[in-house]
């Protein structure tokens, strides 16, 4: 009792000490309200879902290494695609932006914490829950999931097996946990910041997370939506999306892209931040374009709104839709240009080291380049109705969102880990991480361009025999990428259990920002009286 | 243990690289889209290169520069790092020149639109109907109506027998399509969405439940064209393959004229089956192929089904009800579930064959046998 009296009274001359009793075990984190440790929770929960997301595509190259079936049946085939993408798209790289977004805005914009801590806190743990139900009905009986990510109706609600009660409370929750999440970073941003700094002082990585979480905000109820109709179709007798009783199974695909498009840009957003913040630090330059920066995220993110249909072009649209939303898509490339050309501008006549976090950034740049390149191709709607549903898309979104999203993720959390931890992780360890997932990755997605192109559709367990070589070498490398990851993992662990050199308080040269202004490892508390930005 | 473990490494990597080397005498390198055989599928095509070229020369711009500052702008080099971080003129015309070629691009590509959604003055109608998991083909003003399955083998696709040239991509009833003529296709679903999609046709569109899609094509060439369901289906959306076969006029008139005395024929022929009497045997001998074609993909061999999203034959309240309610269910389906109605499908004295073996087969040995007659009372 004593004790705590002393503490309190310390704290008021000493500000920047610890101010509550400090739980410690398993209640530090399961009550925690501090950003630091959420940020940590969430990117952990991150790590292990990609882990176990990889193990399904695992199975899915395993299966699609040779034509014919090998391993695994159609059935179960089409649940692993399924669940390899809901895990890869809301359990990795949304959680793992969010943990970014917990660790680093209140540093950058010299907060004390997250406006809203306990919420903070709910809004993680509602996400092991979350993916608890969702793997669990791979036990049930008749399986998970197995209509694809999309689950377009009819398949998804009809035709679907009885676990999809709980898939939909499983995306209930999700989205209760982002929508909290969002609501978190935007009241941080608006009102948290250290005096002085102005919205258009921001660095990029707050800018790009403040409108990914409007956009968050914006479309995770309308997915809310679509599921809680598909719920009322299956067990409360609506024809929402089912023709018989009047619905239209189009309508489900409207919905699901008026939030899936805008759900991409959730994907790729805070890594657009992520690169903007390390290539001027290892190019020692400073950020081309900054202001041209914000207003093109902004604008990917209004005109994200008014493109969802470009996956949609083979429905049946009217040929008025089919060129507004060809229209649209080609404009959506514009500011998406923008931003690479302002990118490759920061790294002309810099002065560039190449530790980790550029490596990956400056792979980010050409591979999402690729991506976008095949974005613009499937935007002329003619030529999707050849590329749609095939292996061309596929390659398409993994070329953005691999090396986009989680080489984003991949650069932040070398660039920052060794402020988290307090050590440097080991750089020729990491360069090799680098190596090998980048030449796995494009040894795995790149052939799957001429899959596609030659006529292999999506989401097929078995395939002809003129699509067997790419397949197998798509398959080798991604194994090879796969494995590559438990080297990150391995990296990540030493560097958190402190194997490795002390990190100074700014270990990289170029890097400017808050951040780098307090001590490695950052304090559980930091900020306690406001930073002065001028 | 490490050189075992080495030797296995290498003997991989050797397996690989041979593997490669042995490319040219291994199937099509395919690299590109199909340039096909119609006025669109070449319109695509021409599309698809000149986009495909400006994102050639905006990548080779864009990583030319890239490259230049990675060699030449690094620290090791000593480059001192330059300060500018602004430039409206710049950001302007690399705002501008993509737009310019967008709108460029925009042209063709709008015309490429309205020539698919052309859907006028066609000679050919075919309706195309999705069911899980094959394609059912209605020539509209010629009375033909058929169903088109997966040929291939279940010992191929399980590996126990060598793959043949078109494996996967292979059906019994392939649709005949005359050259130089507009064909039009009228899309829809019996179940869940379908994609019918031919590559060489640049023909791609849903197959919807409660819609009718439109889509039009122009075979210049004759040929077999091969595609697949683009839109994932359920369990055997892999195996539902298309197969268009584009043959001359008078070939054309001919398939037609042998596919309409087939059709009486088997109409024919099915009355009179249907007239007979059947006996245990005969019921069961014709009952069995007919199952593992039609039914096998969800009721599965053993007739266990894959439960609960496709029930358990055997034994099951159906089979060991009322005859009339089983004969009802394969007759009629159950709407709403992917039981779907085999009347069209299917003659009398076929329903009365696999309701014979649906009750007798494994192992239940009801000695019910049901009579074609019976069935044709509940058609
Ligand atoms: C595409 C999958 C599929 C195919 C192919 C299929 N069925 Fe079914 N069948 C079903 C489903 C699903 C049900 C359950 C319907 C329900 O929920 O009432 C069913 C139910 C039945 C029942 C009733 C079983 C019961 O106890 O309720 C019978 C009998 C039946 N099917 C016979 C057949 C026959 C004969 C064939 C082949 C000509 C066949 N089915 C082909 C999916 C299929
Ligand atoms: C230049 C910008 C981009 C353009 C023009 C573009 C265009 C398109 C188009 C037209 C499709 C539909 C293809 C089809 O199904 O036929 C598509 C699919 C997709 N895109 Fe993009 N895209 C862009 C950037 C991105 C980004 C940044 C991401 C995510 C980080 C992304 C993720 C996806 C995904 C996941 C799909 C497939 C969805 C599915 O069917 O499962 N795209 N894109
Ligand atoms: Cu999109
Ligand atoms: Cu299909």
């Amino acid at each position: 009792m004593n004790e705590t009296t002393s503490i309190s009274t310390k704290e008021v001359d000493t500000p920047t000490t610890e101010h509550h009793a400090h739980p410690t075990g398993i209640s530090r984190w399961l009550y925690t309200t501090n950003h630091k440790d959420i940020g940590s929770l969430y990117l952990i929960f991150s790590f292990v879902m990609l882990f176990i997301g990889g193990g399904m595509a695992f199975m899915i190259r395993a299966e699609l290494f040779q034509p014919g079936l090998q391993f695994i049946e159609p059935e179960f085939f089409n649940q692993m695609t399924t669940m390899h993408g809901l895990i890869m798209v809301f359990g990795v790289v949304m959680p793992a932006f969010v943990g970014l977004a917990n660790w680093m805005v209140p540093l950058m914009i010299g907060a004390p914490d997250m406006a809203l801590p306990r919420m903070n806190n709910w809004s993680f743990w509602i996400m092991p829950f979350a993916f608890s139900i969702l793997l669990s009905t791979l036990f049930m009986e008749g399986g998970g999931p197995n209509f694809g990510w999309t689950f377009y109706a009819p398949l998804s609600t009809t035709y679907a097996p009885p676990s999809t009660t709980f898939f939909i409370f499983g995306v209930h929750l999700m989205g209760l946990s982002s929508i909290m999440g969002a609501i978190n970073i935007i009241t941080t941003i608006l009102n948290m910041r250290a005096p002085g700094m102005t919205l258009m002082k921001m660095p990029m990585f707050v800018w790009t997370w403040l409108i990914t979480a409007f956009l968050l905000i914006a479309v995770m109820p309308v997915l809310a939506g679509a599921v809680t109709m598909m719920l009322m179709d299956i067990h409360f007798g609506t024809s929402f999306f089912n023709a018989a009783g009047g619905g239209d199974p189009v309508l489900f695909q409207h919905i699901f892209w008026f939030f899936g498009h805008p759900e991409v840009y959730i994907m790729i957003l805070p890594a657009f931040g992520v690169v903007s913040q390390i290539i001027p630090a290892f190019a020692r330059k400073p950020l081309f374009g900054y202001k041209s920066m914000v207003y093109a995220t902004a604008s990917i993110a209004i005109l994200s709104f008014i493109v969802w249909a470009h996956h949609m072009f083979t429905v049946g649209l009217p040929a008025v839709a089919e060129l507004f939303f060809m229209y649209s898509t080609m404009l959506i490339a514009i500011p998406t240009g923008v931003k690479v050309f302002n990118w490759v501008s920061t790294m002309f006549r810099g002065s560039m080291t190449f530790e980790a976090p550029m490596l990956f950034s400056v792979a980010f740049v050409v591979l999402f380049t690729i991506g976008g390149l095949s974005g613009l191709m499937l935007s002329i709607a003619p030529a999707d109705f050849q590329y749609h549903d095939t292996y061309f898309v596929v390659a398409h979104f993994h070329y953005v969102l691999v090396p986009g999203a989680i080489f984003g993720i991949m650069a932040a959390v070398y660039y920052w880990m060794p402020k988290w931890s307090g050590f440097m992780y080991n750089e020729p360890l990491a360069k090799l991480h680098f190596w090998l997932s980048f030449i796995g990755l494009n040894l795995t997605f790149f052939p799957m361009h001429f899959l596609g192109l030659a006529g292999m559709p999506r989401r097929i367990p078995d395939y002809a025999l003129q699509f067997a070589d790419f397949n197998m070498i798509t398959s080798v490398g991604a194994f090879l990428f796969g494995t590559t990851q438990l080297l990150f993992l391995y990296i990540v662990i030493q560097c958190a259990r402190g194997k490795g050199e002390p990190a100074p308080q700014r270990p990289w040269e170029g890097a400017e920002g808050l951040e780098w202004s307090i001590p490695s490892p950052a304090p559980l508390h930091t900020f306690d009286t406001p930073p002065k930005v001028d | 243990m490490l050189p075992s473990a080495l030797s296995h490494c290498l003997r991989f990597l050797v397996s690989i690289f041979a593997l490669f080397l042995s490319f040219p005498t291994m199937a099509a390198w395919e690299l590109n889209m199909p340039k096909g055989v119609t006025p669109i599928s070449e319109t695509v095509y021409d599309l698809h290169m000149i986009i495909f070229y400006i994102c050639v020369v905006i990548a080779v711009i864009v990583f030319g520069v890239m490259l230049w500052s990675i060699f030449y702008h690094r620290k090791s080099r000593g480059y001192k790092p330059a300060n500018f971080h602004e430039s409206t003129l710049v950001e302007v015309i690399w705002t501008v020149i993509p737009l310019i070629i967008l709108i460029v691009m925009a042209i063709p590509a709008t015309e490429g639109v309205f020539a698919m959604y052309n859907y006028d003055d066609s000679e050919v109608d075919i309706k195309v109907t999705g069911y899980q998991w094959k394609w059912r083909y209605e020539y509209i003003n010629d009375d033909i109506d058929f169903f088109s399955t997966l040929t291939t083998t279940t010992e191929e696709i399980h590996n126990q027998q060598t793959k043949n040239k078109n494996y996967l991509l292979e059906v019994d009833n392939p649709i005949v399509v005359p050259i130089g003529k507009k064909i039009r296709f009228l899309l829809t679903s019996n179940d869940v969405i379908h994609s019918w999609w031919v590559p060489e046709l640049a023909v791609k569109k849903d197959a919807i439940p409660g819609f009718i899609n439109e889509s039009w094509t122009l075979v210049k060439e004759p040929g077999i064209y091969r595609g697949q369901c683009a839109e994932l289906c359920g369990k055997d959306h892999g195996f539902m393959p298309i197969v268009v076969e584009a043959v001359e006029q008078e070939q054309y008139d001919l398939w037609i004229q042998q596919k309409q005395e087939e059709t009486a024929l088997r109409l024919a022929q099915a009355a009179k089956e249907a007239a007979q009497t059947w006996d245990m045997d005969r019921l069961m001998a014709s009952g069995k192929p007919l199952y593992e074609k039609n039914c096998l993909a969800c009721h599965q061999a053993n007739g266990e089904g894959l439960p609960p999203v496709f029930p358990a034959l055997k034994n099951s309240p159906v089979i060991k009800g009322p005859i009339s309610e089983h004969i009802q269910i394969i007759l009629h389906g159950r709407s709403g579930t992917a039981m779907a109605a085999y009347a069209p499908q299917l003659s009398d004295s076929e329903v009365a064959a696999l309701v014979t073996y649906e009750r007798n087969a494994w192992g239940q040995n009801s000695n019910e046998t049901v009579q074609p007659s019976d069935v044709t009372k509940l058609r």
